[in-house]
């Protein structure tokens, strides 16, 4: 059975993401002929002797003139009966945002510490972050143990540390940790003859073996319709009357037969087909992009959820507790009205109180009146309509909301639902 | 027991989805359909989306008159089999009214498709164009959002993009811009070839392996053709080649294949070891950013 595992690099800036995603890509043998004759053809022209491997994502012209990454590189490749979807984050902490773009998708997080440096704000603060999208596998790569001759007690200051930290934040990833040199090539790939004190596994052993979860199957059913398919022009007498409701299935399964209720309306009705194009299927689950038919006549269209009228149901919630990621330049302005975004669901909001923002550095939750850019908060937010909210930690899709500016249509914050009401 | 899914149904899924959110948030949007591979999987994608219901926006291919005959009757007959609406606008329209100018007369178009999209943008007041490209392709495309905002100009800024969680796609932007979306961003080039495999899709003949003739130029293949002449010193051959990718003519090169099933296809694309631009593009060759740049001028 084939399976994918999303992954990001992130960590402070220069630790090395970009060279280890290059090195892993290259030791693999990933890379194809043209593009690393591209990059050996760069490399040399700035003077290097040997390729400069973060040139493999670090594909943009502002990117390659100032020597860091501003965005997230997508790259693929498979390993034995594995995909992995790489995301290559940036440390700069102006470009945090795009970190946690990366993040919200993945379900495995190589941090990088620089071994001399230790762990900084920005390492934390990205520790924190995958912590809070909740991604389940967390490997620290102690990188550029070349610069200190891979002596293991530089390494284990490095995991004390961070057990420290982890500890003190409660983070709840499993942790890897992997003393390497992605510049040499040491336990990226290869194991390499410089750490043969280390005998856990390699990064990319640790990338295969990373147990992944194939969606949220066992969970209760939530669809969120995003559309809805009326071919009235038809003069098909069958056509005529079809009602499909476009959506992917968030959670859960669903048959043919099965009773739903409309959320926030809690009408009922029963499901007479589930199809993809036209074509009729038993069953829909966890990830499916269908189209369910109802028996009855409904009022249903986009921003409606559909769940099962014999499970759980979430909150239909006018005020929610949430953890809160200000993304955009602009602060919050607490009275402002934003556009709350929740599954296809767009309501309006204001942010009716910031109960604490995180401090980074010492991990307090101090008082807060504002939010800026990278801030970490606790917020509650006071909705016009209801959304069905279930908690983030227990269904991602129905948990998680954006903010839009009404003034931009921008992206301003994401938020992850702690409680509902 | 319900079967478990495979990364090919992963990927249609989320394509799928992707598009339903241009139709469920946009008010005007178009789908660009080349007659090439990738977009001949969006089709299908979006049968899967919309039908029994036709598809919530018309099919927009930005011709620049120096493509291959197989590839627009073939663009044409697959429109009229969906029976969904085609609007085709010319790059030779943009040089009738002035607002492209070639420097050379044999200047190669591909560039200036830029100018006839961004008119019919405004001609149509499309808020969304639907695109096929994929992230596995290059280095800049490797940085874009599924959904990218292009301004009034139709221009992409890669410092400055949006943040984009989770699948919540934010398709609004302010008056007089528009967004593009990309459903098969995550898709690689085998990926590709696996779903028309998979899905028994058909394409234009000249992807599969044929004799042409052609010249070498710069380690390619530059096809012959009267566009196109042999220059002074050249010899003119005939391999047996097929396209990888299908543009216009000055700019896109065949490799060398005897692959003239899905199948045989199949092989040769798990095991090249050349990316597919870097196999096909003629123009690509000449600066390391090429393509960031014309992104940022408003190109796919
Ligand atoms: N000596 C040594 N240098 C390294 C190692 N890994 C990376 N470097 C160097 O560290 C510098 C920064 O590397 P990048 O890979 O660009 O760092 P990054 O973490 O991607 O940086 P941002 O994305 O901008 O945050 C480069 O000069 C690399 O060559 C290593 O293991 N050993
Ligand atoms: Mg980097």
């Amino acid at each position: 059975m084939d399976t994918v595992l999303r992954f990001l690099t992130c960590g402070s800036v220069d630790d090395g993401k970009s060279t280890l995603i290059g090195r892993l890509l290259y030791d693999s043998r990933a890379l194809l002929v043209d593009t690393l004759e591209g990059i050996e053809r760069t490399s040399r022209r700035r003077g290097a002797t040997a390729p400069d491997l973060s040139l493999v994502t670090d594909g943009l012209i502002a990117e390659r003139e100032q020597g860091i990454t501003i965005d997230v590189a997508y790259r693929y490749f498979r390993s034995g009966a594995r995909t992995f979807i790489i995301a290559d984050a940036p440390g700069h902490e102006q470009y945090t945002r795009n970190m946690v773009t990366a993040a919200s998708t993945a379900q495995l997080a190589v941090l990088l510490v620089d071994v001399r440096q230790g762990l900084t704000a920005q390492t934390r603060r990205h520790a924190l972050l995958a912590d809070l999208v909740g991604i389940p596998a967390l490997a620290i790569a102690v990188n550029k143990m070349d610069l200190v001759d891979y002596d293991p007690a530089a390494f284990e200051a490095v995991v004390y540390a961070f057990e420290d930290f982890a500890e003190a934040s409660g983070l709840r990833a499993r942790r890897h940790y992997i003393p390497m040199s992605a510049l040499l090539g040491d336990m990226v790939v290869e194991r390499g003859e410089h750490l043969p004190w280390y005998l856990g596994p390699t990064l990319l052993e640790v990338l295969e073996r990373t147990p992944v979860e194939d969606g949220a199957r066992d969970e209760p059913f939530r669809f969120p319709v995003q559309w809805v398919c009326r071919p009235r022009e038809s003069t098909d007498p069958l056509l005529h009357d079809y009602r499909g409701l476009a959506g992917q299935v968030a959670a859960g399964t669903l048959a043919v037969g099965e009773e739903i209720a409309v959320l926030p309306s809690g009408r009922r009705s029963t499901v007479t087909s589930i199809e993809v194009g036209g074509v009729p299927r038993e069953h829909a689950v966890a990830g499916d992009s269908v189209m369910i038919r109802l028996a009855d006549d409904l009022d249903v269209g986009r921003g409606d959820l559909l769940v099962r009228a014999d499970e759980s149901a979430p909150t239909l919630a006018r005020s929610i507790e949430a953890d809160l990621v200000w993304l955009d330049p602009a602060p919050l302005a607490p009275r402002r009205t934003y556009l709350l975004r929740h599954t296809t669901r767009e309501v309006q909001a204001r942010i009716e109180a910031i109960e604490w923002n995180l401090d980074v550095a010492t991990l307090e939750r101090v008082p807060a009146h504002e939010l800026a850019m990278n801030d970490i908060a606790r917020v509650r937010v006071k909705l016009a309509q209801p959304i069905a909210a279930d908690r983030y930690e227990a269904l991602r899709d129905t948990g998680s909301f954006l903010l839009l500016d009404p003034a931009t249509w921008d992206t301003v914050a994401a938020g992850m639902i702690r409680g509902a009401r | 027991m319900i079967a478990p899914r495979t990364h090919l149904d992963r990927l249609e899924a989320e394509a799928i989805h992707i598009l339903r959110e241009v139709a469920g948030q946009c008010q005007n949007p178009a789908l660009l359909f080349s007659g090439g591979k990738d977009s001949v999987c969006l089709l299908r994608l979006a049968e899967k989306a919309f039908r029994p219901g036709r598809f919530p926006f018309p099919l927009l291919h930005i011709d620049t008159g120096h493509n291959y005959p197989e590839v627009i009757a073939f663009r044409d007959r697959r429109a009229a089999e969906l029976g969904e609406r085609l609007i085709v606008r010319s790059v030779e329209d943009s040089i009738a009214r002035g607002t492209v100018r070639l420097a050379r007369p044999d200047e190669s178009r591909n560039r200036h498709q830029s100018v006839t999209l961004r008119e019919a943008i405004e001609e149509f007041g499309f808020d969304c164009l639907i695109g096929g490209a994929r992230r596995d392709e290059e280095k800049a495309r490797a940085k874009e959002r599924v959904f990218s905002v292009r301004d009034e100009f139709g221009q992409w800024d890669p410092k400055n993009q949006r943040p984009e969680l989770w699948r919540l796609y934010n398709a609004k932007v302010p008056a007089g811009g528009h967004v593009r979306a990309f459903p098969i961003s995550d898709w690689t080039e085998l990926d590709v070839w696996q779903y028309i495999a998979r899905e028994g899709l058909e394409l234009p003949s000249i992807y599969f392996a044929h004799p042409r003739p052609c010249v070498r130029r710069g380690g390619l293949l530059a096809p012959v053709t009267e566009l196109t002449p042999a220059r002074e010193g050249e010899t003119v051959e005939t391999p047996w080649v097929r396209f990888r990718t299908v543009g216009d003519i000055t700019c896109t090169a065949p490799v060398e294949s005897r692959a003239r099933t899905i199948e045989e296809i199949l092989r040769e694309t798990a095991a090249t070891t050349i990316s597919e631009r870097g196999a096909t593009r003629l123009d690509d060759q000449t600066h390391e950013a090429s393509m960031e740049q014309r992104k940022r001028e408003g190109y796919f």
